[in-house]
């Protein structure tokens, strides 16, 4: 139920986030979706790809300090109240939200979120008792190729 | 400027200050074997105290190093009963525990007497009064000045270190006549003064009185334009006593040692050989009336030069050049003395940094800035943006507790910073690159 992110240490100077960019794409690495995270001196950058191992080592291979972490894909219905109806069981559960970033929807799907909580495994089954979606790695990288 | 005269000792005739020297030097000789540590190491060297016929026979003494100091560390050092003692000071060192340096009622007395001496030669008189902004505390500066001034006979404002608006508003409201505190501190005062456009004639200040760090020629001219006052640099340690080993007299063309109470040797850092008169060299100091804690060729790490020639003043007293650099690490740091091994240190105690890391000192406007760069490493990285902000404050917490200042904490890429093959060489000053010290 759990998706591998891999997340990367950046500097805040130009030309750090096209490196990665440009390991990753030297090494036919694809991005299936991403965010950056910024600080006045540095940034996180954290990214779901399709060959998580393989990113880490290209990227450790150049110098740069990464860690793959787990973090859950949550299908929310795209319709208005859709996550409120998310974080409201988490809330409820007492679980807090550490990040969130957005899934690249196709059109006519539900839209799908990433979250890393600060209990992981107990926002999974909150969310599943309350029948929401947490889809598994294979799903996303389905949908990601259709 | 008026030229006055403290004590008929800084006067003195040459061979009349040389006996003295001497018979002064025979009688600290003397005082140390009270010392275990100075006892063990003039029977390793065979002196004793009856070695001394000449001031020459002080080159046969064996140095002492802030090293020995901290091994004696906190009251090893004393020479008399500590109930004989009235008071402590202590000075930062490399590692978190101070340096402490314990005074009896002669040693209070004579540091009052040697603050005076200079503060006279730089024009203080009876009827001023004089604002200090210097810390009050372990360091010497604060309480050293404070009894200096009241044995002159001025008043004193003990403003201590900081708050700058209230310095001002005491300056203008008190109407003092001089300000006692780091150059570095009198330029942020100035800048209050300038940005706030209080009008130059609302303050009644004429003097100022510079230590606790170098300071160059450049810095005291732009402080003097900008308040209008002269500055006049003295010089000192807590090691040895605190300010009062040295201070300009009107000529300001160097300082006048106090030389019946201290032996200020010039020596080269690293063959210890004394250098000649003008050269530059480390200062190495010995006390001549320290009670509590006589302290015998101490290595200062300063770097300055001698000038034996008399001075305009009619003082005969040997004269010391600003200090110009430091033959160890130290950094001087808004005044706060600071050894990189301490931000080491602080370091280490965090876990998860890498023991690589880059310090850069600057002074971007009148401030002075530190920046630690630290790598991350892979065990403390976190793609949690809050954990990433925790392990900087940790850093610079851990920093600030060892260095007693705030710096900025830089996370950088590993395998980023300069790797050292000899000696590491992880400070860059741009004050100094810019000519600012």
């Amino acid at each position: 139920m759990k998706l591998k992110q891999l997340s990367v240490f950046l500097e805040n100077k130009p030309g750090c986030l096209r490196r990665a960019c440009s390991i990753l794409a030297d090494n036919h690495i694809n991005l299936i979706t991403l965010s950056l995270a910024d600080s006045d001196q540095f940034g996180i950058l954290r990214i779901i790809v399709d060959n998580v191992e393989k990113a880490k080592a290209v990227l450790d291979t150049e110098g740069f300090v990464s860690k793959i972490s787990d973090v859950i894909a949550v299908e929310v219905p795209d319709e208005p109240g859709g996550l409120n109806h998310v974080l409201k069981v988490v809330e409820d559960a007492g679980i807090g939200v550490e990040y969130m970033y957005a899934f690249t929807i196709k059109k006519g799907e539900n839209a799908v979120m990433l979250f890393y909580f600060s209990d992981v495994d107990k926002a999974i089954r909150a969310l599943q008792n309350t029948n929401f979606t947490v889809l598994a790695g294979c799903e996303i990288f389905r949908r990601a190729s259709c | 400027m008026e030229n006055q005269i403290y004590d008929r000792a800084e006067t003195l005739p040459r061979d009349e200050l040389t006996a003295l020297k001497t018979s002064r030097l025979k009688d600290t000789v003397a005082r140390v074997q009270n010392v275990p540590y100075y006892k063990k190491a003039f029977k390793k060297t065979g002196i004793g105290p009856d070695s001394i016929q000449s001031l020459d026979d002080l080159q046969r003494l064996p140095l002492t190093t802030k090293a020995d100091l901290r091994g004696q560390y906190p009251l090893g050092m004393l020479a008399v009963d500590r109930t004989e003692v009235l008071r402590f000071h202590g000075s930062s060192g490399t590692t978190g525990k101070p340096t402490m340096v314990g005074y009896t009622r002669n040693d209070l007395n004579m540091w009052a007497g040697l603050c005076a001496r200079f503060l006279t030669a730089g024009c203080l008189r009876p009827e001023h009064t004089v604002q200090i902004a210097f810390g009050y505390g372990l360091f010497t500066g604060g309480f050293g000045l404070h009894y200096g001034v009241e044995r002159v006979g001025a008043s004193v404002i003990p403003a201590a270190a900081g708050n700058t608006p209230r310095q001002v508003m005491l300056l203008m409201d008190m109407q003092s006549d001089a300000l006692v505190c780091t150059p570095s501190y009198a330029l942020n005062i100035s800048e209050y003064i300038l940005s706030n456009n209080i009008p130059r004639e609302k303050l009644n200040l004429k003097y100022a009185y510079f230590g606790g760090e170098p300071w160059t020629q450049d810095m005291g001219e732009r402080i003097e334009s900008e308040l209008g006052i002269s500055c006049f640099n003295n010089y000192g340690l807590s090691e040895v006593l605190g300010p009062g080993v040295s201070g300009e007299c009107i000529a300001k063309d160097g300082m006048h040692i106090s030389e019946d109470y201290f032996i200020v040797e010039c020596l080269d850092p690293t063959s210890l050989e004394p250098v000649a008169p003008g050269e530059e060299g480390e200062l190495v100091i010995t006390s001549l009336c320290r009670e509590a804690m006589p302290i015998i060729r101490y290595r200062t790490r300063d770097i300055a030069s001698l000038n034996p020639e008399p001075c305009s003043c009619g003082r005969s007293t040997m004269r010391m050049s600003r200090v110009t650099g430091r033959s160890d690490d130290m950094l001087i740091i808004r005044g706060v003395n600071v050894y990189p091994s301490q931000i080491e240190q602080a370091l280490l105690r965090v876990e998860g940094t890498a023991p690589h890391y880059h310090i850069i000192v600057d002074r971007p406007d009148r401030t002075d800035e530190v920046t630690v760069q630290v790598e991350v490493v892979e065990d403390a990285f976190s793609p949690s943006m809050k954990h990433m902000q925790e392990l900087k404050d940790r850093i610079g917490r851990a920093v600030r507790t060892l260095t007693g200042l705030r710096m900025t904490i830089e996370l950088v890429s590993p395998n980023t910073l300069d790797r050292f093959t000899g000696k590491a060489c992880r400070v860059k000053d741009l004050r100094r690159e810019k000519g600012l010290i």
